[in-house]
């Protein structure tokens, strides 16, 4: 097996990739980097610029507003997607519970990303929508 | 016997070993040295300079030196221009390669960076013991055992400095006769043939560019697109150097740029055929060629460290570190060199930073040495007791001229701590993603260069007080000079926070 090959049959069984093919799927490994982090890593930093989109391949994640842990994200799940599409400073850390690996697409890579894989987009539209939902519920 | 016993570093338990002798090697253990940490150095090669002794394979080096910059050679803001030198506090071995340089090129040629590394390992007197190969590694106790070729080396830390220099093909690519990078038959060799390349990095570019006056054909290809760094404004995409394949493209020259991946290579008699696959559009292309070229990666030699419980990512097989270059996953086991870009930081932008290259590591490697020494042996250097008002110029005078921040943008950072009493300290070069994680109630300042592939590099200026960290981002300036008034009025506002009301009297 390819080093990378594990990453295609991970991603294969994310739902945010669920309607790319298999080449698709191998031109996207080539796409994103890879980064690996540990226990207490700060992947994103509450306040600061900069930052990219993450996927989770392997591992969690905590996401931490002002110091305090308030939700955590796992294999499959996708984070700063807020911050590159508004080109704000997220509002919050991600903090790798233990090894965490994600691959990694920057902001000024994302647009052209998503308009080249529509389903994605559609896909990352509902995750999006999914959020407002549970948001709007808890406020109210 | 006598060369034997002549030999540096025995078999032995020491306090640290290093292992490797390439650029990040000598200028990690000249900076042990200057601080006193002792340590042995052993390596496999005959005589210091890593890969330099024998790659790039086209014997010129993609990284510059200008003999003549707007700063005195020798001087610390000179480094900015001279990407190739290692770093020595005497003035006699500081900038070695403006004066081993013919001055063909401001490219050094392989011969003399080669030249340039022995310069400075025999005028600083550094102690290597060659011939002296790491062949396995397990854990006694407190320590790490190294089994070499003359013996069993013991030692509770090791920095393994060994490079990303072994050639890494993908297993389509597994082909009787298939090369790789170092393999490659002389130049002329190549007249008149049909070669494709797989791969689009700055590798498949070298190639390509070297064999433009021989082949009759060349092929490149990988799944996704050639970047440039003209265009990244980084060094992330191929250099400028290696462009020429990529307008002989454009130009329908006769170069074959394609976005595909590799689905099937056959040798067939004397050649090959290549069944490619569009990424846009899947169509599919078979090419009968003469050679095919891996141009596909290069890993690290880590030999059993992953078994020790190593963690590693990406193609590259490279460790996940600390922001101090340790392993991740087994402390004490720390690495320099190109190895260090698995110490990724804060990757603003989504820019890796230059720790792959001399021009970076060899800032890391100064900084590792000084964070070995005060946090494994011991060292308590006094630090520098600032005034307020001094602050600001230390700043920006570094954002204008300090080399660690040019060439590791959003990486290395100048540091100034505050305590609690208000006492100010120049903590000097850290690692940035360390000053901005170690989090605490510790009040601190840094600054770097950040770029973000679009403007010229800025100043980013992160402050934090009373355990919240916050960021700066000050304007770019065209001719990249940030000490003006405008520049000290700003940064004095965003540091009145955290020093109180005297940066702000004190900018004239």
């Amino acid at each position: 097996m390819d080093v990378r090959d594990d990453v295609v049959d991970i991603l294969a069984g994310f739902s945010l990739f669920a309607d790319l093919s298999t080449p698709q799927l191998e031109n996207l490994v080539e796409t994103f980097g890879e980064e690996t982090f540990v226990e207490g890593d700060r992947v994103l930093r509450q306040g600061l610029t900069g930052t990219s989109f993450y996927v989770i391949l392997d591992g969690s994640a905590s996401i931490r507003v002002d110091e305090v842990d308030r939700a955590s994200l796992r294999a499959g799940d996708y984070f700063g997607e807020i911050s590159c599409l508004l080109g704000v400073p997220p509002t919050a850390d991600i903090v790798a519970r233990g090894t965490l690996r994600c691959l990694v697409l920057p902001a000024q890579e994302l647009e052209s990303f998503l308009i080249g894989h529509p389903q994605v987009m559609y896909r990352l539209l509902q995750g999006e929508a999914r959020k407002v939902r549970t948001t709007t519920r808890w406020l109210s | 016997m006598v060369e034997l016993t002549d030999r540096p570093f025995p078999p032995a338990r020491y306090p640290l070993v290093v292992v490797g002798s390439g650029p990040g090697a000598l200028q990690l253990t000249y900076s042990l040295r200057r601080l006193g940490v002792q340590h042995a150095v052993i390596s496999q090669e005959a005589e210091p300079g890593g890969m330099f002794r024998r790659w790039p394979i086209f014997q010129r080096m993609l990284s510059w030196t200008k003999p003549y910059a707007s700063h005195v050679r020798g001087s610390t803001a000179y480094e900015r221009y001279d990407w190739n030198s290692l770093l020595a506090d005497d003035e006699a071995n500081r900038a070695i390669m403006p004066r081993v340089m013919d001055g063909t090129s401001y490219f050094p040629s392989r011969p003399e960076m080669q030249r340039g590394l022995e310069a400075f390992a025999s005028g600083t007197g550094l102690q290597i013991r060659y011939g002296c190969r790491w062949e396995s590694t397990r854990k006694e106790g407190e320590d790490f055992v190294l089994t070499t070729s003359d013996g069993e080396y013991r030692a509770p830390y090791v920095v393994f400095a060994v490079g990303i220099a072994e050639p890494w093909k993908p297993s389509v690519l597994d082909v009787e006769g298939v090369q790789q990078y170092g393999q490659l038959r002389p130049a002329e060799q190549y007249a008149d043939k049909r070669i494709f390349i797989a791969g689009k990095q700055n590798s498949g570019f070298e190639i390509a560019s070297g064999l433009l006056p021989w082949a009759r054909q060349i092929v490149l290809a990988s799944p996704s697109s050639a970047r440039l760094s003209v265009d990244t404004r980084t060094l992330v995409g191929v250099r400028a150097r290696y462009v020429q394949p990529y307008e002989d493209w454009a130009l329908a020259g006769g170069v074959v740029i394609l976005d595909a991946s590799i689905e099937r290579v056959e040798k067939t008699g004397d050649g090959y055929r290549v069944q490619t696959k569009s990424s846009a559009d899947g169509r599919q292309l078979v090419f009968e060629v003469d050679d095919v070229i891996a141009a596909t990666g290069f890993v690290s030699p880590l030999q059993d460290l992953p078994q020790l419980g190593v963690a590693t990512f990406g193609q590259s097989r490279i460790p996940a570190q600390t922001p101090f270059w340790e392993s991740a996953t087994v402390r004490g086991i720390y690495f320099a060199g190109t190895i260090m870009q698995g110490s990724q930081g804060m990757r603003k932008h989504g820019i890796p930073s230059n720790s792959g290259a001399v021009q970076g590591y060899r800032y890391n490697a100064r900084v590792l040495a000084r964070h070995l020494a005060e946090e494994r042996f011991g060292h308590k250097p006094e630090k520098r007791r600032m005034k307020s008002e001094e602050v600001v110029p230390l700043l920006l005078s570094e954002a204008s001229r300090g080399p660690e921040l040019w060439h590791q943008r959003s990486y290395l950072a100048r540091v100034i701590a505050v305590d609690a009493d208000g006492g100010i300290t120049d903590d000097g070069i850290q690692p940035l993603a360390h000053f901005a994680d170690r989090g605490g109630e510790h009040g601190g300042i840094a600054i770097t260069l950040e770029a973000n592939g679009k403007d010229d590099p800025y100043p980013a200026v992160y402050v934090r007080a009373r355990g919240k960290l916050a960021e700066h981002l000050m304007a770019p300036h065209p001719l990249l000079d940030f000490e003006g008034p405008e520049y000290q009025a700003e940064l004095a506002g965003a540091l009145s926070g955290v020093l109180g009301r005297a940066p702000a009297r004190s900018v004239q």
